[in-house]
C-alpha cells in the first residue's frame, strides 16, 4: 500500500461543501461507525490520506498522516522495541489512527499508558472553512497557545478533520505475563485498587465473571517479583488482552445495550450493573443493564462519573452523557469557532452540533 | 493601557467588593498593592488597581460577577512563582489572590486521587499523600512555594515529565469559575469527562479562560527506589548522542538532564556537588522503579553512558549521595544568580536531534552580543533553560538579553521546537508567539477565548498577541526577507 498526501484534495472538499453548508461524514475506515449517532452528511474518505511521515525513536515521537492503519504503525513501532502506550481500540484490522485518536478511546493499558489525549503532542488539521491549522508540534513539553490539539482527542470529528498526527511513542516493556485469579467480584475489586496503589507494574486490572485478569508489564526481574506475590494462574498469552480491547471477549456477543460507566475506581457495585465486566482497575465498567438510560445515568452522575450508551443503543436515548448549561454553552461556542456552518460530523457527539 | 475611568471609581469598586469578601482582604492603598506588582519575572512590574483575597469558591465567584458586570479586567494568582509574567497585574484591573484557598478537601487513597485548592502548595500535595505510600508527579522546581492552581494555569512540568508527563497527565479535574460567575466541572470523577476535553483546554490556558477553584490530581504509588547516575562529557555532541542511545536502549528513565559547562561550574561553587568541573556537558540520569527492577537498568544505563563515550560515569552510592548529584541541578537556577547581577532564563523545547546545532547557535549569539550563557537542559524532553547573565545596571544590557532571548527562541521555532515548554508565554514570550503561529491560528486562539470569556476581562494582554502587535514585531523582525502579516495596517 502506498503512501499518499491528499490534504489539498480533502481542503479544497471541505471548503466546497462550506460554501454549500453541505454537511460531511468523516469516514476513516469506518471501523467504529456505530459509535456515536449516525451523521447525515456526503461522506468524506480518509483512509487515503495515508503514510508515516516521520518517525524517530530515539525522540519517542510518531507523526502520521490521519488515514495510516493503526497495525501499520504498531507494527513499526515493534520493530523498533516501541508501543502505542493508549493501546488503540481498533475493533478491525483496518482502523485508522486518526480515527482512534478522534474517538478518544483507551485500551486495557489506559490507566498506566495514558488516553490518547496523553499522548497527543500535535495535529494537523482542516477546520471547518477548509483550512489546514497547525497545533501543538513534535516535543513533549510545549505550552505555546492553547492545548487545542489535545481538544481534537474525543471529538470525534466534530471540531476539525485531523490531517497528520505527532504522538508520544514509548518503549514496549521486555516481558509480559498475564495472571487470573478466582474472586468474586467485590474482592477483585478491592485487590484491584490494594495493587493500583502500591509501585506494582500493572498494565491490565480486569474483572469478569469471578476470574480477575491482571497483566504485569516491565522488566523480567520486577514481573517475577510481583507475580510470586500476587500468586493465580500465570501465562504469557496477550489474547485476552486483546479481545478485551476489540471487545471480541462473548461478554460483548449480545444485541443488548452495551453501557460504559466512567466512574472514580473504587466506586462498590451501583445498582445498574446488572452484568458488569469491570476493567482499568474499577475505572471503566462495560454493562447490561435492566434501569432505562436516565437511571442508569442518573446514579452514574451521583458518584461523579459518566455513562455512554456505547452500542445497540435505541436510537432515541442520547449515546453521550447530557452536559450541563455551562459545559453545553461552551461546547457549544467551540464548535462555532471551529466549524463555523455546521459541516462536520454534525450531532455525531450531540445532537444539538 | 490606562482606563481613567475605571482608575477614578478605585474606591468605589473597593466598596463594591467589600460586600462580597471581607474588607480587610480587598487592598486598595499603594503600599498594599505593591508586594503583588510582579510575579517571578520582577524585570516587569505594574501596580494593579485593586488586590482580592477570595476565602471562597463563592466569593471567588461573586468578584468574578461584579468585574463581569463592572467590565473590570482580572488577573489571577496563585503563588506569584512564574516565570513568565502570566500573573503580571493590569494597571485598571483587579488581581486576584487565590492564596487564602490552600485546604487539602480530601485524599482518597483507594481512587488515588486528592482533591485540593488551587493555593495548595505543589509539594504540600506530596507531603500530605506520602502516608498513603503515593505521590503527585510533576515537580516543577519551585515545587516547595508554587501553588497547584498556577501549575493548572502554567500546565507546569518539572525534570520528571518525560516518564510521568506534564501537569495536564496529572490531572482528573478542575472546578473553574466563567468570567459570568458561574461554576463548571471539566474532566471527571473516573478518568474521563463527558464532551470535548475542556480540562486539556483549561489546563495551561494562563487564566484566560476561567479561574480554578478545585483541583482534583492523581497520585501515583512512590516508587520503591530510585537510583541517578553522573556522567562528564568531553563534548556536548557526544553527551546528547548519550541521551538518544539510552533512548534507543528501551529506557525510560525517571529523569535525564544535562548542564554545559558554565552551569556545571556555578552549580559546583554554590552547593559542592562533587560534579566535574573540567566536564563540557554532565548527564544526571535517574531511573526508578521496583528495586530488582531499578539494579538493572542503572547497570544498563552505566554501561551505555559509557559505550557513549562519558569520560567518568558514577552511580550514587546511597541516597545521600543522590540527594547531592541532585542538589547542584535543582541549585543551578540560584548558582546562576551568584555569578551575575541578573539573568534570564528561557525555555524553548526543540526536537533533541538538533541540541548540537542549537547549542553552537547559542554559543555564537552569546559571543556578538558579550552577554555570557549557561545551559540547564532537560534533556530527556528537549526543553531547554539557556540563562542568559546580565547586569540591569548597565544601560542596554536588559534589552540586550532580551533580544538574545527571543533569537535564541525563534530559533528554537526554526528547528521544529517550541518558544516555551513549560514557563508559558505570559508576557515575555508574546512576541516570540508571532513567529511560531501565522495570523489565521492566532486568530483562532483569540476567538477562543471570546467563547469563554467574551469582553475580554480574564489576564487580558496575556499569552496570545494581538495581530496588530505581530504585525508590529514582524515589522523588526524581518524574517529571511519575509515580511509577515502583510495585509495588516502598520501603527
Amino acid at each position: 500500500m502506498t503512501d499518499h498526501d491528499i490534504s489539498v484534495d480533502l481542503s479544497a472538499q471541505v471548503r466546497d461543501a462550506a460554501e454549500r453548508h453541505q454537511a460531511l461524514r468523516l469516514v476513516g475506515h469506518g471501523s467504529k461507525a456505530f459509535y456515536g449517532h449516525a451523521v447525515v452528511g456526503e461522506p468524506l474518505e480518509l483512509a487515503d490520506h495515508r503514510g508515516i511521515v516521520s518517525y524517530e525513536p530515539t525522540e519517542l515521537v510518531l507523526t502520521a498522516r490521519a488515514g495510516t492503519p493503526v497495525p501499520e504503525v504498531e507494527s513499526l513501532l515493534t520493530e523498533n522495541g516501541q508501543m502505542l502506550a493508549f493501546e488503540p481500540p481498533g475493533f478491525a484490522e483496518t482502523a485508522t489512527l486518526g480515527g482512534a485518536i478522534a474517538c478518544g478511546l483507551g485500551g486495557p493499558r489506559r490507566p498506566w499508558g495514558g488516553a490518547p489525549r496523553d499522548l497527543l503532542l500535535g495535529v494537523s488539521l482542516l477546520d471547518g472553512r477548509g483550512r489546514i491549522l497547525r497545533f501543538g508540534g513534535e516535543v513533549m513539553k510545549n505550552v505555546a497557545g492553547y492545548d487545542l490539539s489535545r481538544l481534537m482527542a474525543g471529538a470525534l470529528g466534530t471540531l476539525g478533520v485531523l490531517l497528520e498526527v505527532s504522538i508520544k511513542v514509548l518503549p514496549a516493556p521486555k516481558v509480559e505475563r498475564s495472571l487470573t485469579l478466582a474472586l468474586p467480584r467485590d474482592r477483585a475489586l478491592a485487590l484491584m485498587r490494594d495493587l493500583a496503589r502500591q509501585p506494582a507494574p500493572l498494565s491490565g486490572a480486569c474483572h469478569l465473571d469471578d476470574r480477575l485478569h491482571l497483566r504485569l508489564s516491565g522488566n523480567a526481574s520486577s514481573v517475577a517479583a510481583w507475580e510470586k506475590q500476587i500468586g493465580g494462574e500465570g501465562g504469557s498469552g496477550n489474547e485476552f488482552w486483546r479481545d478485551l480491547r476489540d471487545q471480541r471477549l462473548p461478554y460483548f456477543d449480545s444485541e443488548r445495550p452495551l453501557w460504559r460507566l466512567s466512574v472514580p475506581p473504587a466506586t462498590p457495585r451501583l445498582d445498574c450493573e446488572q452484568e458488569v465486566l469491570t476493567d482499568w482497575a474499577g475505572a471503566q465498567r462495560w454493562i447490561y443493564s435492566r434501569c432505562n438510560g436516565g437511571e442508569v445515568r442518573a446514579e452514574v452522575a451521583k458518584v461523579g462519573g459518566h455513562a455512554i450508551l456505547f452500542r445497540h443503543g435505541d436510537g432515541k436515548t442520547p449515546v453521550f452523557h447530557p452536559l450541563d448549561p455551562v459545559r453545553e454553552r461552551l461546547q457549544r461556542g467551540l464548535k462555532q469557532v471551529f466549524d463555523p456552518h455546521g459541516i462536520l460530523n454534525p450531532g455525531r457527539q450531540y445532537a444539538a452540533f | 493601557m490606562l482606563n481613567p475611568e475605571v482608575t477614578r471609581r478605585r474606591e468605589e469598586l473597593a466598596s463594591r467588593l467589600r460586600t462580597v469578601v471581607d474588607g480587610p482582604y480587598v487592598l486598595s492603598s499603594l503600599e498594599e498593592l505593591k508586594p503583588y506588582e510582579c510575579d517571578g519575572l520582577a524585570a516587569y512590574r505594574v501596580v494593579p488597581l485593586l488586590v482580592a483575597l477570595p476565602g471562597s469558591t463563592e466569593e471567588v465567584q461573586a468578584v468574578l460577577r461584579i468585574c463581569n458586570e463592572e467590565r473590570v479586567a482580572v488577573v489571577a494568582r496563585g503563588a506569584g512563582t512564574g516565570l513568565s509574567g502570566g500573573a503580571l497585574p493590569v494597571e485598571d484591573g483587579i488581581l486576584l489572590s487565590l492564596a487564602r484557598l490552600n485546604r487539602i478537601l480530601t485524599i482518597e487513597p483507594d481512587n488515588c486521587c486528592a482533591r485540593v485548592q488551587p493555593g495548595v502548595r505543589n509539594l504540600a500535595i506530596s507531603e500530605a499523600a506520602k502516608s498513603h505510600g503515593l505521590y503527585y508527579a510533576p515537580d516543577p522546581s519551585s515545587q516547595i512555594a508554587c501553588s497547584i492552581g498556577g501549575n493548572v494555569a502554567e500546565n507546569a512540568g518539572g525534570v520528571h515529565c518525560l516518564k510521568y508527563g506534564l501537569t495536564v497527565n496529572n490531572l482528573l479535574a478542575v472546578e473553574m469559575i466563567t468570567i459570568e460567575g458561574e461554576r463548571v466541572t471539566l474532566g471527571g470523577g473516573g478518568l474521563d469527562g463527558p464532551g470535548y476535553d475542556l480540562l486539556a483546554l483549561a489546563t495551561g490556558s494562563e487564566g484566560m479562560l476561567g479561574v480554578v477553584v478545585e483541583v482534583t490530581v492523581k497520585l501515583l504509588p512512590i516508587p520503591q527506589r530510585a537510583q541517578v547516575a553522573l556522567a562528564a562529557f568531553g563534548d556536548v555532541e557526544t553527551a546528547g548522542q548519550a541521551v538518544a542511545d539510552i533512548i534507543a536502549a528501551g529506557i525510560l528513565p525517571a529523569g535525564l538532564e544535562m548542564m554545559d559547562n558554565p552551569s556545571i561550574r556555578a552549580a559546583e561553587d554554590f552547593v559542592h556537588a562533587g560534579y566535574p568541573t573540567d566536564a563540557a556537558a554532565i548527564l544526571l540520569c535517574e531511573v526508578d522503579g521496583g528495586s530488582e527492577e531499578v539494579s538493572e537498568d542503572i547497570a544498563r544505563v552505566r554501561q551505555r553512558l559509557l559505550d557513549s563515550g562519558a569520560t567518568e560515569v558514577r552511580t550514587a552510592a546511597d541516597d545521600g549521595e543522590r540527594a547531592r548529584f541532585w542538589a547542584g541541578r535543582k541549585a543551578a537556577f540560584p548558582a546562576v544568580g551568584r555569578i551575575s547581577p541578573d539573568y534570564y532564563c528561557m525555555d524553548g523545547t526543540i526536537p533533541r536531534k538538533h541540541l548540537p546545532r542549537v547549542l553552537s547557535e547559542i554559543a555564537r549569539y552569546s559571543e556578538e552580543s558579550g552577554l555570557r550563557v549557561a545551559n540547564v537542559f532537560h534533556a530527556g524532553d528537549g526543553n531547554l533553560h539557556p540563562l542568559i547573565l546580565y547586569d540591569a545596571n548597565n544601560a542596554g544590557e536588559l534589552e540586550l538579553a532580551e533580544e538574545v532571548g527571543g533569537r535564541i527562541l525563534e530559533l528554537c521555532v526554526e528547528v521544529g521546537g517550541t518558544i516555551t515548554g513549560e514557563h508559558g508565554v505570559g508576557l515575555e514570550k508574546i512576541n516570540q508567539m508571532c513567529a511560531q503561529f501565522p495570523p489565521e491560528e492566532l486568530q483562532l486562539f483569540h476567538d477562543v477565548k471570546a467563547v469563554f470569556d467574551p469582553h475580554g476581562l480574564l489576564n487580558p494582554g496575556k499569552a496570545i498577541p494581538t495581530l496588530n502587535r505581530c504585525a508590529e514585531f514582524g515589522a523588526m523582525h524581518v524574517h529571511k526577507g519575509d515580511l509577515r502579516f502583510p495585509h495588516l495596517e502598520r501603527f
